[in-house]
C-alpha cells in the first residue's frame, strides 16, 4: 500500500509537472516575451511608416461578386491586393505598380521621382484601367452591355522581348493583359497578340525562362477554375471540394515565348496537370541542374514541386523532396539563405489562429547531404521561430539591419471587420466538412460583419545568424494591423537600406522607410542578361549571385514573382555587418555561364552585364 | 509422456481446435487497437492527415514507456499495453502542431492522469480525451486538433464508420456509439434552428476522422464508462447535449471538453450509488 502512495506521490508531480511544462512551453512559443515599440535601434534598423509624406495615397477596393456569395463575400473577395517593383523606366530608381480590384477602380503605377516622393503614371501610360465587369452603355432607347474583363489580382515585371526595358503582365479574376513597354514613355496593349488565355482566375504568376534559350517565358497559376465567372455564377457548387485536399482549382498555364511577341501553350506537353488552388509561386534552380524549377504554394493541399527536366519536361516530385507530406493553407513563396551557407530554403506561409488551428509556417531547408541533382528538405520553421505568424500572407527575406543574414517581413490578418466578434467557429465548423457540404457556398455560414483572424499584429523576425529568429515588428515600427496581403523590398532611395512595401486588402498602401544603424556596410547588384542567342534574358531572372566576405557566404536569386502577390526590387541586396571587404562575387547567369568578380567595392550598387559569349 | 501417445491424439487435436478458434476469435483487447491502426494507415496513406510519422511514434512511445514504467512501479506487474497504445496513437492523429513536445507532453499527462486521478480504485478520465483536453486549453498558441477530412471521396469515410460499428458492437459499445451519433444529428439540427446556420454546416464536423475517434474509442472506453448499458445512453446523451450547449458559445474543441465535463461526474454518481447499496458488514 505504501508503495502505491509513494508511486501516486510521484505520478502527481509528473502529471502536475507535465501540465506546467506545456503551458511554459506555449508561452514561449508563442513569443509571450514581446519587444515593445522604441527600442528600435537595439535590433540594428527602424521603420517609419511613409506612403503619404512620399506621395502615395492609395487605398485597395475589394471586388463584389455574384449576390449568391453576399454571405461570404469578406472571404471569397478577399484578395487583390499586389506589388511589383520595377524600374519601368530604367532611370536608376526603383518603381512599383499596384493593383485594385474593385469594379470600375484604377492601378497605379508609382514613378520614383529620385527625390524620396512618388507620382502616378498610370493612366498617362495607360496601365490604370483594368478592372472591368459589365459595362452598360447606350442611351435610353437602346442600351447594351459590354462584357468585362474582370478585375486585378496582381502584376510581374519581365522583359519578354529583350529591349532592355521591364514589360508588364497583369493577372486578375479575369482575362490576364500583357503590356508593352515602350522604352519607359508608355505601354502598349499586347494581350490579344501575344495570345494570352480568354480567362484566368488566378492569383499568382511569374516570369522564367525554362528552356534556357534567353527568352522569358510565363508561368500564370489559377485559384479558381477557369469557367468561373465570379460575377455570373451558373451554380454555387464553386468552392474548394476539401480545407485539406482539394483538386478542384484553377488550372496552370506555361506559356513558351516564341520570341516573335507571341507565347504557345505548351502546359500539358511539359507535364504540368495542377489543379490545386495556387496561392504563389516562385522559380530557382532547386536541384542544381542549371535549369529553373518551379515551386507552387497551394490554399487547401499540399505545395507542389515541379522538377524541370532540362527544359523538355516538368515532374512533380514534392512528395520526394519531403514537401509536399502536409497539406496545409499555402499563401506564399519566397526564398532565403538563412544559414549563409548557400541553401535557399523556402519559406511557405499557412494559417495559425491560436485556439482554433495551428499549422504554422513552413520554412523548406535543403538537406545538406541530399547529393548533386537531389534536393531534399526538411522544415525548420519550428526550431528557428519563424511558425507562427497569424492567418500569414506574403513574407519576404531580407537584410534589413545590414548585418549580413537575412530577416523576414511577414504581413497578416484574413478579415478585420467587427472587432469583438469572430466568425473563426463557423469557419472552423464547415471546413471539416465533406467536399459535399463544404464546396457548395450556399452550406456557408454567413459572416454577418464578422471578423476571421482581423487586426493582427505583423512579425519582422531577426535572424541572429546562428539558427533563430527574433520577432520584433513592434520594436522596429511595424505596428500597423491591417489586413496584410503582399510585401515587397526595395531600396526606393538608393541608400542601401531595404524599405518594406505593404499591400492591404481594403486598406492603405503603407510604406516603411528603413533607417539602419551607422557602422554597417552593405552592398547591392543589378544584373543584365546579355538578351542575345545563347545568353540569358536581360532582366536576369534566374540568375544566382553568391557574396563571399569575412569567410561567410550568401546566395541569392534573381526572382520575378516573389512572395504572395509581389514582386521584389530586381537587384539583389547585401547587409555586410562591419566588413568593409567583399572577398568575391560569383555569378551564375541563367544562361549558364559563371563569372567571378573580386573584391568588389562596398556601401555601393553595381551593374553587372554578362559577359558576350562570343 | 509420450506426445504421440494414440489414445491423446484426439484430445490434443480437440485443444489444437480451441487455441486455433481462441487465436481467430482474438482477444477483444486487441479489436480497437486493430481499427485505430487501420484508421492511421488507411488516412495517411491515402491522404497523408499525419504532421509527420515522427509525431505519431513520439506519441505512442512516450505513452507506452509510461505505462509501462507507472505500471510496475505502482502494481508491481507488466501491464496490459492495449490501452496505452491507443492513447498513443489517439494522440499522434488529434494533436495537430509544428512542433514535437505536445505529441510526447500530451501523452505523459493521459497516462498520468489514469495513474493520478481515480476514485475508489478507477481512473476518472478517459486518458487521452483528459490529455487532449488539458493540452488544448493550456498551449492554444501551439496546439489544435485534428480538423481535416478524408480526401474529397466518400468510400474510406463510409468504411471506417461500418468497421467501427461492427467493432464496437463486437465489443459490446455499439449501443453507445450510436446513441452518441444520432444526438449529435438531432441536437445538430436544434443547433441549426438557433443559431441559423445551414444544416449541412452543423452536421458538419461529424463527417471528418476527428469524429470517428472520438465516437469509437473516447466515449466507448470501457473504464471511464457507467456500467449500466440504460445509463450509458443517458451519460453520452448527455455528452452530446452539453457539447451542444459548448458548440452555441462557439467553442470550438467543444466534443473533447464535453466529454471530459460529464464522464467523470457520471462516474463519481455511479461509484458513490454503488458504495452506498454495498450493505455495511
Amino acid at each position: 500500500m505504501t508503495r502505491q502512495r509513494l508511486a501516486w506521490a510521484a505520478w502527481a508531480i509528473v502529471l502536475v509537472g507535465s501540465l506546467a511544462a506545456v503551458k511554459a512551453l506555449n508561452d514561449s512559443a508563442a513569443g509571450s516575451v514581446r519587444h515593445d515599440a522604441g527600442t528600435a535601434m537595439r535590433f540594428g534598423f527602424a521603420l517609419r511608416e511613409s506612403a503619404r509624406s512620399r506621395g502615395v495615397e492609395f487605398v485597395h477596393q475589394a471586388p463584389t461578386f455574384d449576390a449568391q456569395l453576399a454571405h461570404i463575400m469578406p472571404q471569397v473577395a478577399s484578395m487583390g491586393a499586389s506589388i511589383a517593383v520595377a524600374d519601368f523606366d530604367r532611370d536608376g530608381h526603383d518603381d512599383f505598380y499596384v493593383t485594385n480590384s474593385g469594379e470600375g477602380s484604377v492601378n497605379r503605377l508609382y514613378r520614383n521621382r529620385g527625390d524620396g516622393k512618388f507620382e502616378d503614371v498610370a493612366q498617362a501610360m495607360g496601365v490604370a484601367d483594368l478592372n472591368r465587369v459589365d459595362d452598360s452603355r447606350g442611351d435610353a432607347a437602346r442600351t447594351f452591355t459590354v462584357r468585362g474583363s474582370g478585375v486585378s489580382m496582381g502584376a510581374v515585371w519581365g522583359d519578354y522581348d529583350n529591349d532592355g526595358y521591364d514589360d508588364l503582365f497583369v493577372y486578375k479574376y479575369g482575362q490576364p493583359e500583357l503590356f508593352h513597354n515602350e522604352h519607359g514613355q508608355s505601354f502598349t496593349r499586347v494581350t490579344e497578340r501575344a495570345g494570352l488565355p480568354r480567362w484566368s482566375n488566378a492569383n499568382s504568376a511569374t516570369w522564367f525562362d525554362y528552356d534556357r534559350d534567353g527568352l522569358l517565358d510565363l508561368f500564370i497559376a489559377g485559384y479558381w477554375p477557369d469557367e468561373v465567372d465570379l460575377w455570373h455564377l451558373k451554380t454555387t457548387r464553386i468552392m474548394p471540394e476539401s480545407f485539406e485536399y482539394a483538386n478542384n482549382g484553377g488550372r496552370k498555364y506555361l506559356l513558351h515565348n516564341r520570341g516573335d511577341g507571341t507565347f504557345e501553350d505548351k502546359t500539358e506537353a511539359l507535364g504540368i496537370t495542377s489543379h490545386r488552388w495556387t496561392l504563389a509561386v516562385i522559380a530557382a534552380d532547386f536541384f542544381g541542374t542549371g535549369y529553373p524549377d518551379l515551386f507552387l504554394a497551394n490554399d487547401y493541399g499540399v505545395p507542389e514541386l515541379y522538377a524541370n527536366r532540362g527544359g523538355k519536361r516538368f515532374e512533380e516530385v514534392g512528395r520526394t523532396a519531403g514537401i509536399s507530406t502536409s497539406p496545409k493553407s499555402g499563401m506564399n513563396a519566397s526564398l532565403g539563405d538563412v544559414f549563409n551557407d548557400g541553401r535557399l530554403a523556402i519559406y511557405k506561409t499557412n494559417i495559425s489562429e491560436p485556439g482554433v488551428l495551428v499549422q504554422g509556417n513552413d520554412l523548406w531547408v535543403p538537406k545538406a547531404d541530399a547529393g548533386e541533382g537531389a534536393a531534399e528538405y526538411e522544415n525548420l520553421a519550428s526550431s528557428l521561430g519563424v511558425d507562427l505568424g497569424g492567418w500569414s500572407w506574403g513574407a519576404q527575406f531580407g537584410d534589413f539591419n545590414n548585418d549580413g543574414t537575412q530577416d523576414i517581413y511577414l504581413v497578416n490578418g484574413y478579415v478585420s471587420a467587427g472587432e469583438r466578434s469572430s466568425y473563426w467557429y463557423d469557419f472552423a465548423e464547415i471546413a471539416v466538412g465533406h467536399s459535399a457540404i463544404i464546396g457548395d457556398a450556399k452550406n456557408w455560414p454567413a459572416m454577418r460583419g464578422r471578423s476571421l483572424s482581423g487586426y493582427q499584429r505583423k512579425r519582422v523576425w531577426v535572424n541572429d545568424g546562428a539558427g533563430r529568429f527574433t520577432e520584433v515588428a513592434q520594436a522596429v515600427g511595424a505596428n500597423d494591423t491591417f489586413d496584410g496581403r503582399s510585401v515587397a523590398v526595395a531600396d526606393l532611395d538608393n541608400r542601401g537600406a531595404l524599405d518594406a512595401i505593404v499591400a492591404n486588402q481594403k486598406g492603405p498602401l503603407l510604406i516603411y522607410t528603413n533607417t539602419v544603424a551607422p557602422g554597417r556596410h552593405w552592398i547591392q547588384f543589378q544584373l543584365e542578361g546579355a538578351g542575345t542567342r545563347g545568353g540569358s534574358n536581360r532582366s536576369a531572372i534566374g540568375a544566382r549571385v553568391e557574396v563571399q566576405w569575412q569567410g561567410k557566404r550568401q546566395v541569392q536569386q534573381v526572382a520575378a514573382a516573389s512572395g504572395f502577390s509581389a514582386e521584389n526590387q530586381r537587384r539583389v541586396h547585401y547587409g555586410l555587418g562591419t566588413a568593409d571587404r567583399v572577398d568575391r562575387v560569383v555569378i551564375r547567369w541563367p544562361s549558364g555561364r559563371t563569372q567571378r568578380i573580386d573584391n568588389p567595392q562596398v556601401d555601393m550598387l553595381h551593374t553587372i552585364r554578362e559577359p558576350d559569349a562570343r | 509422456m509420450p506426445a504421440d501417445t494414440p489414445a491423446l491424439a484426439p484430445m490434443r487435436g480437440a485443444g489444437a481446435a480451441q487455441r486455433t478458434r481462441r487465436w481467430l476469435a482474438l482477444d477483444n483487447r486487441f479489436l480497437p487497437p486493430l481499427l485505430i491502426t487501420c484508421i492511421l494507415l488507411t488516412a495517411h496513406l491515402s491522404f497523408g492527415i499525419l504532421e509527420s510519422y515522427q509525431r505519431t511514434a513520439l506519441a505512442i512511445a512516450t505513452a507506452i514507456v509510461a505505462e509501462l514504467v507507472m505500471g510496475r512501479l505502482t502494481y508491481g506487474t507488466w501491464p496490459h499495453l492495449a490501452s496505452a497504445y491507443i492513447t498513443g496513437i489517439s494522440v499522434g492523429i488529434l494533436v495537430r502542431s509544428p512542433f514535437f513536445w505536445p505529441y510526447g507532453l500530451c501523452s505523459l499527462i493521459s497516462i498520468a492522469s489514469k495513474y493520478v486521478l481515480r476514485f475508489k480504485g478507477r481512473h476518472l478520465w478517459n486518458p487521452s480525451n483528459f490529455g487532449l483536453s488539458a493540452v488544448l486549453f493550456l498551449a492554444p498558441d501551439t496546439v489544435s486538433h485534428l480538423s481535416i477530412q478524408w480526401g474529397n471521396v466518400v468510400a474510406p469515410m463510409v468504411i471506417i464508420w461500418l468497421l467501427g460499428f461492427a467493432i464496437t458492437w463486437r465489443v459490446g459499445r455499439l449501443h453507445i456509439s450510436l446513441t452518441y451519433v444520432a444526438s449529435f444529428l438531432l441536437l445538430s439540427l436544434v443547433r441549426s434552428q438557433i443559431t441559423g446556420t445551414p444544416w449541412p454546416a452543423t452536421v458538419a464536423p461529424i463527417t471528418g476522422p476527428m469524429y470517428q475517434l472520438f465516437v469509437f474509442f473516447m466515449i466507448t472506453d470501457p473504464r471511464t464508462t457507467v456500467s449500466d448499458k440504460r445509463w450509458q445512453c443517458v451519460v453520452v446523451f448527455l455528452v452530446a447535449v452539453v457539447e451542444m450547449v459548448l458548440r452555441l458559445n462557439e467553442v470550438i474543441y467543444a466534443p473533447f471538453y464535453a466529454l471530459f465535463l460529464v464522464g467523470p461526474p457520471a462516474l463519481l454518481i455511479e461509484t458513490w450509488r454503488r458504495s452506498r447499496s454495498i450493505p455495511n458488514v
